[in-house]
């Protein structure tokens, strides 16, 4: 700590610092624009002058950029001095100039950080009588609206966009004032962190045009704490609805997660919520029937003695639901059997290996990251942008050296120019993070466990050996090996992604060995499929496969599906003839999907947004996520059917069952601790989900009914469906939206509620971590390692792709991010498709199916596997076969086979 | 001494109310010399000033597009919250309410909402007389509240001089706008 003095009072602040950061830090206000607390100081936008004096004798000073200033001991500066107000002033006297005068129309009004700063230095009113230069816009794709005449240049969206996102199709353009922010050409922003453009732009230039098309002022939208649904990272969000129309979703900050970012899939994903076609009646055979019906139809398939079959995509507590009405020995995973294994070892390993499993802050502060078997960029946004970061830390090491503090980002990059630490990537397939990686190897996956096991020997011999590899594996098994042990935080990340359990056991392998080396835990990150894989993994269910198995002996009555399709789980017939063995068949979802279409009776649930519970991420991180709005129709939490067609348990609220879970899952105990109760209070007041400002309490609803509804109740949690209460003092894990008195916009009032900017949340971020690193844990190694596979002649080796629009089920519903899911494909090396004789298309036999798809010639691809997207709405459903063979499709069906 | 002082004085109180007894008499018998300010309403209608704050209309602007832009300012303004709206978006760009709900059994006739619109697009009228039996009559939808005029403010145009292009109007038409910048271009 320093000490400064800020007009003559004194304060303390943390050493190595920007004044900026360290004034708003101690919760003074001062005005800026270009500087971000992810993105660092460059000093462009010349708005958050102060005066700096030399020492108590200096009067005068003179006029500097804060956040350009490092805190030194002893540093004077005046914040209200008239110097620096004049000169804030002047400077927004100046962006304002060609200001279009557009507000009213504009998507960032009501949260915009310009209308902020203008009115913060008191620019009332305009003198500039001059003409204002003008810009055309462009289409940039379905999620981002452009109006680049609300532009300050002050360059964050470039410097977001292209240096701490990877993006390259966005540009600065032109000279002086008018430069431009935007495309070559029109055309969607490809970068899949182009949604952040929305609230890291200071003003109107970027805004969100799912939104847009749908517009609701900040104030008017019913918020409340969620996590995205679309991966496995656990991004919190804040979805904000208004008239029954869920209307975004906005990055809810957590210091140790998803920071400023989210990706788009979980931006704009949100889309599946307002589909049409949602679930919203309780169905029997077709027929819509009353909830009391639904309720007795539970019921009776119950005591005929249901399996249930839970979901990954459900909550812990409408997971547990389901295992207790059909109870434990009866409770099945509605994931594929080749998920389930990879995510038991996955359990396995965080709970009794050596091992951590870091946050995505930890993940940022790597120093050598090797991938091992999976795309994280495509199944894990968030995590890959995380990775990206640690990319640079050896940029901040050299800055360090020449005493250049991190955040002084210009000049860190000058001084490194390109240079990237060591990350090394060994993949299935070509992957996102491929550009960064100063080693790229490509094998089957086979090949890739093995080449994974070989590093974890080199470095600990007591890991068992891999024999027969190539010399050129041997090689690159020694070099990682190396770069990893002179690394002070080395990081393997992996997951299920690749569909080769091997993988996933090789990764733990490497990090047990660099735990046993380093006498300490070492960091493994692994990426699972869905928001509450590991949650439900955690409830010890059995593979989906024997409930199958079992259904095929003619033993099971009646099945219970919690939110999941079973034809993307399992092979199409294996699941028909299950259905059709089963007595009856009971679909709890929200979306309708395959297993709806088969199910006797459909049971309408909530979505995210409507419903509330805990979900597991990767990381082991147990989240609450709270409600937005009411169900529609007579739709209920999943969890309220299952506990109310349970016999003896007489579960009221959701701090029951999640308290029960916690009580009866040993590893769960915690669980209760994501949140405060639903009897938490703020001077007797819940936590309002309406802000102070919204508008139309008595017209919203007055066509209908002339008498104001009353507040629907919430007896789940401490959060209300009205305006009363206090939102500003909520716990970080109840906090329904971030807004502070002169801070309107979500990415800078946040400040507001940080210990630092920049840092934790105050109060400590939300969420519990279930598994801590045992310290001296004896791991047995995996010693089954895998063989190298021969290919044999006209039969391909199949390797999963994914693509972060379209491979996740309930984002590919959502209209915005149709437009930008690939059409489907199998993708083959250009040599092997050379082999087929240069096909357009090829044919393939899918699990006995014939299915004609178009082939893609990608040199990213190894020689003898093919690349089979995953999840592409058009692609043959379920779990992709392991083997496949082809032939070039023939117009007239007469295939030639290779 | 003491004593005489005071009765003089009580006196003078007693004097002072019995006049200004006869005063008020005297007025009230002069009222009935001068003219009534009641009207006889129904029959007759009261002169209100065009400020007067009563009904509240959507106005369209000179060129007769719909002025209201669904920016929600009147909205949030209201003391009542009795405004309800949904912006909408044609094809050309330009902004406006997809519904647009006031429920009058709830409206103070503040006019704080025709102060905060920045188009000029809701402004009270004059027109008080929205009586009604039942309360659900005093909901008015944007079809109850869209007059085919300017009201009391005949030339503003938001869109002349707001920068966002809408049919007819392109980028650099909106008042003190230079013509769009050609971002190819080389020079300084
Ligand atoms: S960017 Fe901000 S100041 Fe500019 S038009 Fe939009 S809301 Fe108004
Ligand atoms: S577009 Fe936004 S972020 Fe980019 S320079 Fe302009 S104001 Fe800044
Ligand atoms: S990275 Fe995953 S959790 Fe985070 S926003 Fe994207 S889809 Fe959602
Ligand atoms: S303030 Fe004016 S322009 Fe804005 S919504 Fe209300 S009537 Fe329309
Ligand atoms: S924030 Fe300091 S110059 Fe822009």
């Amino acid at each position: 700590m320093v000490g400064i003095v800020v007009d003559g009072e004194p304060h303390e602040v943390p050493a190595g610092g920007n004044l900026l950061q360290s004034l708003l830090s101690l919760g003074l206000d001062l005005p800026y624009f270009c500087w971000h607390p992810a993105l660092g100081s460059v000093g462009a936008c010349r708005q958050c002058a102060v005066v700096q004096y030399r020492d108590e004798n200096d009067v005068t000073g003179r006029v500097a950029m804060a956040c350009m200033t490092p805190v030194a001991e002893g540093l004077r500066i005046g914040l209200k001095a008239p110097a620096a107000v004049e000169f804030r002033a002047g400077i927004i006297e100046l962006l304002m100039t060609n200001h279009p005068h557009d507000c009213p129309v504009c998507e960032e009004g009501g949260e915009c950080h310009l209308q902020d700063m203008t009115v913060m230095t008191g620019h009332t009113f305009r003198q500039y009588r001059g003409l204002k230069r003008t810009h055309r816009n462009q289409y940039l794709g379905p999620f981002i609206n452009h109006e680049m005449n609300r532009c300050i240049a002050c360059y964050r969206c470039v410097r977001f966009y292209r240096d701490y996102a990877g993006g390259d199709d966005l540009q600065v353009f032109a000279s002086r004032n008018q430069v431009y922010f935007g495309r070559f050409e029109d055309g969607a922003l490809e970068n899949e962190f182009s949604g952040n453009l929305v609230e890291v732009c200071p003003t109107g230039v970027f805004t969100d045009r799912t939104f847009s098309a749908h517009f609701t002022r900040k104030w008017d939208l019913q918020t409340a704490p969620s996590v995205c649904v679309h991966c496995g990272v656990g991004c919190n969000t804040t979805p904000g609805e208004r008239y029954g129309t869920l209307k975004r979703v906005i990055n809810r900050y957590h210091g140790d997660l998803n920071g400023y970012f989210l990706c788009d899939r979980g931006r704009f994903g949100y889309g599946f919520v307002n589909c049409a076609d949602r679930l919203t009646e309780p169905m029997l055979h077709g027929q819509p029937v009353t909830r009391a019906e639904g309720r007795a139809r539970l019921r009776d398939v119950t005591f005929k003695g249901a399996i249930g079959i839970g979901s990954p995509r459900a909550s812990l507590e409408a997971n547990f639901a389901l295992r207790e009405l059909v109870g434990p020995e009866n409770f099945y995973a509605g994931c594929a059997d080749a998920d389930y294994a990879m995510l038991d070892t996955i359990r396995r390993v965080l709970a009794s290996w050596p091992v951590h499993s870091p946050s995505l802050r930890e993940v940022e502060g790597a120093d050598v990251v090797l991938v091992l078997g999976e795309d994280v960029g495509n199944t894990a946004p968030r995590l890959a942008l995380a990775i990206r970061q640690a990319t640079r830390n050896c940029m901040l090491a050299a800055a360090a050296e020449l005493k250049i503090a991190p955040w002084q980002d210009a000049a860190v990059r000058e001084l490194a120019q390109q240079v990237r630490g060591p990350l090394f990537v060994l993949a299935t397939t070509g992957t996102r993070l491929d550009e960064l990686a100063e080693v790229v190897v490509r094998r089957t996956p086979a090949d890739i466990a093995r080449l994974g096991f070989a590093i974890a020997h080199a470095l600990e011999p007591a890991a068992p050996a891999v024999s027969g590899l190539s010399d050129e594996d041997r090689q690159h098994a020694e070099s990682i090996a190396e770069a990893l042990k002179r690394a002070d935080n080395p990081l393997v990340v992996s997951g299920t992604g690749s569909g080769e359990p091997a993988i996933v056991e090789a990764a733990a392998q490497i990090a047990c060995a660099l735990s046993r080396r380093r006498k300490q835990p070492a960091s493994v990150s692994f990426v699972v499929p869905e928001c509450n894989s590991l949650g439900l993994m955690l409830l010890d269910p059995k593979r989906l496969g024997k409930a199958l198995e079992s259904a095929e002996s003619g033993s099971v009555p009646a099945a219970i599906v919690l939110e999941s399709d079973l034809f993307r789980s399992a092979r199409t017939e294996a699941v028909e003839s299950f259905l059709s063995r089963v007595g009856e068949t009971v679909l709890l979802d929200h979306s309708p999907q395959a297993t709806a279409h088969r199910a006797q009776i459909v049971l309408p649930v909530g979505t995210f947004a409507e419903t509330e519970g805990t979900f597991v991420n990767g990381e082991g991180r147990a989240q609450r996520f709270f409600a937005a709005m009411s169900p529609r129709g007579a739709a209920m939490d999943s969890w309220r059917w299952l506990a109310e067609a349970h016999p003896r348990h007489d579960w009221q609220c959701l701090d029951e069952v999640t308290g029960a879970c916690a009580a009866a899952i040993p590893v769960l105990a915690r669980m209760v601790d994501a949140a405060p109760r639903a009897d938490f209070r703020i001077d007797g007041l819940k936590i309002p989900r309406q802000t102070h400002r919204r508008s139309g309490r008595t017209a919203a609803s007055a066509h209908i009914d002339i008498r104001e509804p009353q507040p629907q109740d919430d007896t789940d949690s401490a959060l209300a469906f009205t305006m009363e209460g206090d939102a500003f003092d909520a716990p970080a894990a109840l906090r329904t939206y971030s807004w502070a008195p002169s801070w309107n916009s979500n990415g800078q009032s946040i400040a507001k509620f940080q210990d630092e900017v920049g840092g934790a949340l105050r109060g400590g971020d939300p969420g519990v971590r279930l598994f801590e690193p045992v310290q001296r844990g004896a791991a047995p190694w995996f010693t089954e390692i895998p063989r190298a596979v021969a290919a044999e002649p006209g039969v391909w080796l199949t390797v999963p792709r994914y693509h972060v629009f379209g491979s996740e089920a309930l984002s590919a519903r959502a209209e915005s991010v149709v437009e930008r899911i690939p059409a489907p494909y199998v993708a083959l090396h250009p040599s092997d498709l050379a082999r087929l004789g240069h096909a357009d298309s090829v044919e393939l036999n899918w699990h006995g199916f014939r299915e004609v798809l178009p082939v893609l010639a990608d040199d990213t691809v190894v020689p003898g596997t093919i690349g089979v997207p995953v999840g592409l709405p058009g692609m043959p459903c379920g779990p992709c076969p392991r083997t496949l063979a082809l032939r070039k499709a023939e117009p007239h069906g007469s295939g030639v086979s290779t | 001494m003491a004593g005489l002082r005071q009765i003089a004085m009580q006196g003078r109180a007693v004097l002072g109310i019995v006049l200004s007894q006869f005063r008020t008499l005297w007025r009230v018998l002069g009222h009935t010399f001068t003219r009534a300010d009641t009207v006889q309403y129904p029959e007759q209608k009261p002169a209100l000033s065009p400020r007067y704050r009563g009904r509240i209309v959507l106005t369209r602007d000179p060129d007769g597009e719909e002025r209201c832009v669904a920016c929600n300012l009147c909205a949030v303004v209201c003391p009542v919250a009795c405004i309800a709206l949904q912006k909408a978006e044609d094809a050309h760009g330009r902004w406006y309410p997809e519904f647009f709900r006031i429920n009058f059994s709830r409206c103070i006739l503040c006019g704080l909402c025709e102060e905060a619109c920045p188009t000029y697009a809701i402004q009270l009228t004059p027109d008080f007389e929205m009586a009604e039996y039942d309360r659900r009559n005093m909901v008015y939808e944007k079809e109850h509240l869209l007059i085919d005029g300017p009201g009391k403010y005949h030339d503003y145009n938001f869109y002349r001089v707001a920068g966002k292009s809408i049919g007819g109007k392109d980028k650099g038409e909106a008042e003190h706008e230079a013509p769009p910048i050609d971002i190819h271009s080389l020079l300084p």
